[in-house]
């Protein structure tokens, strides 16, 4: 047989029938719903008198515009509640499993589908949210819909896919100290900008991704909408089994064997080909911060911001000064030692336990510097729980971190959580696009461990001259 | 679904690169339920804290409040997956983009909502910005019968290409959803057929 590359075998898999247009009708093995972007879709669902085709494979979780302040109800952000009404009215109606406010399940619907092992290697997953692709993380073919398209998939459990290019990035040489896969995605994002991915399903491998945790892997593919890709994903493996097994919605029993015995297959094979090809040396990987409004303005900390006068792309140049001149910061110079006024800790990028271990171990002992506001919302209440449980809610209280329940909070500034005009935040989340933390807020991306070392020093710093945690 | 076949009228030209649909759509106006989302369209760009407009953006400004194109940068409608980026652009009035790429999602939205996405070289969309009947009066006709944008009383224009299925839905008005319920035994049987080859799919959580 052909060799075949990942995305081929799962796409293989899925196909109902090759439609004229030579798009291609696929099953949905799961489809995900949330507060914000599902009500039009219930809506014209309930007006063409149709009802969900296959509610069992149909999950919602409220958490774009749940408030985070502990104690929270449905109410405490009042411009959610209408949405919240509807996305619990349309689950009940429509027989959908969700996970509501003062569940213990409740979280960000790309933390939750895996830890709940919703998301399995070798499905198709879909939900109306860009960051879906963190599910491929677990070796599931996963990417982001608009409304639309959640209705078509609650229509049909089928989404109609024109079978995407194929892209792999080859992850090689061992991380060095205080570099996390949130600076491994972002160097690369980069490296090849926001539009790299556009058309593509892109496959993470080599030795330096194989020897990642499963919460790493799913950081990396959840930013594969920034570099453009619908879907990223990464072969599953034993730590991925091993990660899965017990898991609520994860098969059990001999469905358990039988499954594992199948996503053995999940790779790709010898000699598959590729439409593109990258290589990454991550010894050359240093923690990363942007210093733009696209994540594709990233630097390693020590590097410089750049100079527009050295672009000869006129488009570009414009970009860059624009870019600058929204954040506030000179061209020419380091990030480092730029003060800051917030530090938000969470996301669906980099909310979860592992996460808040890493931001732990460099807050602990130590004190948000005065003047700044710092924020760590977990991903989930699992996550929440966990974290408690390994008393890190007491680290970060102590540090004077505020300690939230779980949401998107202000990744996406629509809960209530924002930060006010002209103010400066370096957040662990995904985008640094203008306003998108509130109307003239000015964000920094990096991973939680550098989010929380310009916590306690006030500025942009480099994590790496922050010898392990203070106790 | 809306038709689209042809279209003459005013364009706005915005030349940034990767305009996402947080900018389209400011998650301010999403979240206040029942706005009209075309009151939003580009928010914060177009008007100031206070509500007031900001009279250098180019949509409050004569002619191009009643533009019913964009012309815009590489990757445009980048980011969220928020379809309320082209419901917001159908709310103004525009019902074609004009750029170089657009992101994989954003791009799939319009066609869902009869919102023309047509994607030209940089080269070609410098052609028709240096045209000078467009510069005398900012117009242009698009026409998907012929896949032809051009400027009223100038040249011949420049031709686009786009998916023949995704032309032809525009032009005829398909609805995706009834399209796909044609095939509703097929995908019955792919369900019963692929139950017993990967039973775990459809019974999430259970022990066969
Ligand atoms: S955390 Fe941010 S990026 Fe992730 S789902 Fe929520 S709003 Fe979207």
């Amino acid at each position: 047989m052909t060799p075949r590359t990942l995305v081929d075998k799962i796409w293989d898999n899925h196909v109902i029938r090759r439609l004229q247009s030579g798009a291609d009708l696929l099953h949905v093995d799961r489809h995900l719903v949330h507060e914000m972007t599902s009500h039009r879709a219930f809506d014209s669902l309930r007006k063409r008198g149709i009802g969900v085709q296959s509610p069992d494979l149909t999950f919602a979780a409220v958490d774009h515009i749940v408030a985070t302040l502990p104690g929270r109800g449905e109410a405490t952000n009042p411009a959610g509640l209408p949405f919240i009404r509807m996305w619990r009215q349309n689950c009940e109606e429509f027989g959908i499993t969700r996970f509501d406010i003062g569940d213990p399940r409740q979280g960000i619907v790309h933390v939750v589908g895996p830890e709940l092992g919703i998301d399995l290697p070798g499905c198709t997953l879909v939900c109306g949210d860009s960051h879906t692709a963190s599910n491929g993380g677990l070796g599931a073919l996963a990417w982001g819909i608009g409304s639309s398209e959640v209705e078509h998939v609650l229509a049909t459990q089928t989404i109609v896919q024109t079978r995407p290019k194929r892209m792999r990035i080859w992850f090689e040489g061992a991380l060095g100290a205080g570099v996390s896969a949130k600076d491994m995605i972002l160097y690369v994002i980069g490296k090849l900008g926001t539009a790299a991915g556009v058309g593509y399903a892109v496959e993470y491998a080599g030795p330096a991704i194989q020897a990642l945790p499963v919460e790493s892997r799913l950081t990396i593919c959840n930013m594969s909408i920034e570099l453009g890709a619908r879907a990223g994903l990464i072969a599953p493996d034993e730590v991925t089994f091993a990660w899965l097994k017990g898991r609520e919605f994860a098969p059990k029993g001999r469905a358990w064997d039988a499954a594992v015995a199948d996503w053995r297959d999940l790779h790709s094979d010898d000699g598959a080909v590729f439409d593109r090809e990258v290589t990454i040396d991550c010894t050359q990987i240093a923690p990363q911060v942007t210093w733009g409004t696209s994540p594709q303005d990233v630097v390693g900390i020590g590097e410089n911001v750049p100079d527009p006068a050295a672009i000869d792309d006129p488009v570009r140049r414009a970009a860059v000064e624009r870019a600058i001149g929204y954040i506030g910061v000179t061209a020419g110079r380091p990030l480092d030692g730029t003060p800051i006024d917030y530090a938000f800790i969470g996301s669906c990028t980099n909310g979860r336990f592992s996460d808040l271990v890493a931001a732990a171990e460099v807050a602990r002992g130590r004190k948000v510097a005065p003047g700044v506001i710092a924020l760590v919302v977990p991903g989930s209440m699992q996550v929440r729980q966990a974290a408690i449980d390994a008393g890190l809610d007491k680290v970060f209280l102590d540090a004077g971190f505020e300690w939230r329940e779980a949401g998107c909070s202000m990744c996406v500034a629509g809960n209530g959580d924002f930060i006010p005009p002209g103010k400066r935040c370096i957040a662990t989340s995904n985008r640094n696009f203008e306003s998108r933390q509130g109307p003239g807020s000015r964000t920094h991306l990096a991973s939680p461990a550098s989010v929380a070392a310009a916590a306690v020093s006030g500025r942009i710093v480099d994590v790496r001259t922050f010898s392990g945690s203070k106790s | 679904m809306d038709k689209f076949t042809t279209l003459t009228g005013t364009a706005a030209v915005m030349p940034l690169e990767n305009i996402n649909t947080d900018a389209i759509i400011p998650v301010t106006w999403i979240v206040n339920y029942g706005r009209d989302l075309g009151e939003g369209l580009f928010g914060v760009w177009r008007y100031h804290a206070d509500g007031t407009e900001r009279t250098e953006f180019v949509l409050n400004q004569a002619p191009y409040r009643d533009a019913c194109i964009l012309v815009g940068g590489r990757n445009f409608g980048c980011g969220s997956s928020r379809e309320e980026a082209v419901w917001a652009l159908l709310g103004f009035g525009i019902r074609c983009v004009i750029a170089p790429s657009f992101g994989d999602i954003f791009y799939e939205n319009s066609f869902k909502n009869a919102l023309l996405p047509i994607r030209m070289a940089q080269e070609d969309i410098d052609v028709l910005m240096r045209d000078p009947a467009f510069v005398a009066g900012a117009k242009l006709v698009v026409d998907l019968e012929t896949c032809r944008v051009s400027v009223p009383g100038g040249s011949n224009g420049i031709a686009f290409d786009i998916d023949p299925a995704r032309r032809e839905a525009l032009l005829q008005g398909f609805d995706h959803i009834d399209l796909t319920r044609q095939h509703v035994d097929e995908i019955a049987a792919f369900q019963a057929a692929d139950k017993a080859r990967r039973p775990w799919v459809h019974a999430p959580g259970k022990g066969e």
